[in-house]
């Protein structure tokens, strides 16, 4: 941004008026900028294609689907839905722990400041792996690789869940006051010591709190992994979706929502608890 | 701090008697709800599969290599598909998130008790369904296509960018607000001279970053229908033909960084 305010020059009698300095100084590059946009945003728009007919056939369909967002049925599949909300459910817990016990030390390996630097290029590299791919695809892999089943689903989770917290908790630490890890150090601690006094303590409000944000994440996860087979909600939501019972995917969609808005609430609670 | 003492000495502890027997059972309750789980997902599980699970990796693995490399030239159309509904879905998204974030945020809002509850419940609803879920009813109302994936992509954006939005609202300088008001500027003005200006640069951050993880959403749209290189994927898979999928795969990995790289450069510009 430029300092000056560009003013029009005082002429007499014409009103003097303040412009916004523009946001990038050089008109050449703003408008190459501005040009460069539009063009992009007109070939993608234009290759989006509208089938028209297909879209009032849709609008039907739109209309049974608000229909029945309105009236969900929770009954008739009320078997299936549950067995798929507490297989949901039980997958978050035990993927949240396992990624959690996995993240602690990887991200404690990828921290600059307290690892060596060979394990410090080890872990960064596992960390960027495991983030890389989509969950979907990730779970995919895995259900070919252990068959169907929440087991796929959980190993899912636990990747995603290592390369969510490992990277943030490695950035944490590595953002923490040096002047603790010193006093403790000079205390004679060892390096196990320097972490436990010093380094933990620091962090752990932030981490708590992205512990249990990444259960929540977990549980909306394991709502889609179940599309390509890996357990939970998911399942039970493609099925309904294929046999066109949308009061029941209705259903299913409020329970996840609420799910989701309880644990916001719950883990609101726990935060101001221990922070 | 609670001390205790013990004969001569005083020792000092972390908690009291009280708080630390209830550590002691939430804990146990939380170890206890963990073991069960387990128990449950174990129990589900064939273990012979994930006993033969290293072989089966090593033979998918065999499948893939080497990949079929003469495949890319028919990838180029669908990646920049998905690039597309990318960006558009982001346009959207955020066209809708800002209107929402200054109903929701606690200082713009035309009400506390009506309208900000509304665009909260509406943001939640929004960050709550994945995607691909979205996705899932959008292809059954518009049909198979790109437009589904666009409109998926909006409104999963919404949830996030108007949350994050209407958090850098909150957050704003109060006495810039004040002071442009005391010049005698209508609501709209203060919003476009007081406001806007302080929260441009998050608005700008946030755009890019949701665009950044867009692309890997969009990457996986197709598998259900919804355009973009997923359904390239769907129907290598489909047909077992492993060694289009590690292509597609390296394409995927080289898009989802190549946009990292460019939405950092893009952020690190703006901020």
């Amino acid at each position: 941004m430029s300092t000056a305010p560009p003013t029009t020059p005082p002429t007499a009698g014409a009103p003097q008026r303040w412009r916004r300095p523009p946001h990038i100084a050089n008109p050449r590059t703003r408008w190459a900028l501005y040009i460069c946009a539009s063009v992009y945003l007109l070939w993608a728009l234009s290759s989006v294609e509208v089938d028209v007919a297909r879209l009032f056939e849709g609008m039907s369909r739109a209309r049974t689907f608000f229909a029945a967002a309105l009236t969900p049925d929770f009954v008739t599949r009320w078997s299936d839905i549950r067995a798929g909300i507490l297989e949901s459910l039980t997958m978050t817990v035990v993927a949240t722990v396992a990624g959690i016990a996995l993240s602690v030390p990887l991200g404690l390996g990828a921290a600059r400041n307290l690892a060596i630097r060979p394990v410090y290029l080890v872990c960064r590299a596992i960390l960027a792996g495991t983030r890389a791919f989509h969950e979907i695809i990730l779970a995919i892999m895995l259900v070919a690789m252990f068959g169907f089943g929440p087991f796929a689903g959980v190993v899912t989770l636990v990747v995603s869940t290592i390369g969510f917290l490992g990277k943030l908790i490695a950035e944490d630490i590595e953002a923490i006051q040096w002047n603790a890890v010193e006093a403790v150090e000079s205390a004679g601690a060892s390096w196990l010591q320097r972490v436990v006094y010093a380094v933990l303590p620091q962090i752990m409000p932030r981490f708590i709190g992205l512990s249990l944000y990444r259960l929540d994440i977990n549980f909306r996860e394991s709502a889609v992994i179940g599309i390509v087979g890996a357990g939970g909600i998911g399942a039970t939501l493609t099925t309904a979706f294929d046999r066109y019972e949308f009061e029941a995917v209705s259903a299913i969609l409020i329970l996840i929502i609420t799910t989701v808005f309880i644990a916001e609430y719950i883990a609101g609670a726990i935060r101001r608890k221990v922070l | 701090m609670p001390v205790e003492q013990q004969g001569d000495t005083r020792i000092w502890r972390r908690r009291d008697r009280k708080a630390a027997w209830q550590h002691f059972g939430i804990t146990l309750a939380v170890a206890a709800l963990v073991v069960f789980c387990t128990k449950i997902i174990s129990d589900q599980t064939t273990w012979e599969f994930v006993g033969s699970a290293p072989m089966q990796g090593a033979d998918l693995a065999m499948r893939m290599w080497p990949p079929q490399l003469s495949y890319m030239a028919e990838l180029w159309g669908p990646v920049v598909d998905t690039i597309h509904i990318a960006t558009l879905g982001t346009i959207l998204g955020v066209m809708i998130a800002s209107p929402l974030a200054f109903l929701a945020a606690n200082n713009t809002t035309p009400s506390r008790v009506f309208v900000r509850p509304v665009a909260l419940a509406l943001l939640v609803t929004s960050r709550s369904v994945n995607s691909i879920i979205w996705a899932l009813m959008l292809v059954v109302i518009f049909g198979p296509g790109m437009l589904s994936g666009i409109i998926a992509i909006a409104l999963r954006s919404v949830g996030f960018c108007g949350k994050l939005l209407y958090e850098a609202i909150e957050e704003i300088d109060a006495h810039t607000v004040e002071a442009v008001s005391s010049t005698g500027a209508s609501r709209l003005q203060v919003l476009t001279f007081g406001v806007i200006p302080q929260i441009a640069p998050a608005f700008a951050g946030i755009s890019v970053y949701r665009w950044d993880i867009n692309i890997r959403e969009a990457t996986v749209l197709g598998l259900v229908g919804a355009g973009g290189i997923g359904m390239a994927l769907q129907g290598a898979i489909d047909t077992l033909a492993w060694s289009r999928v590690s292509v597609i795969f390296l394409v995927i990995l080289a898009t989802v960084v190549l946009s990292e790289w460019v939405s950092a450069k893009a952020r690190a510009a703006v901020i």
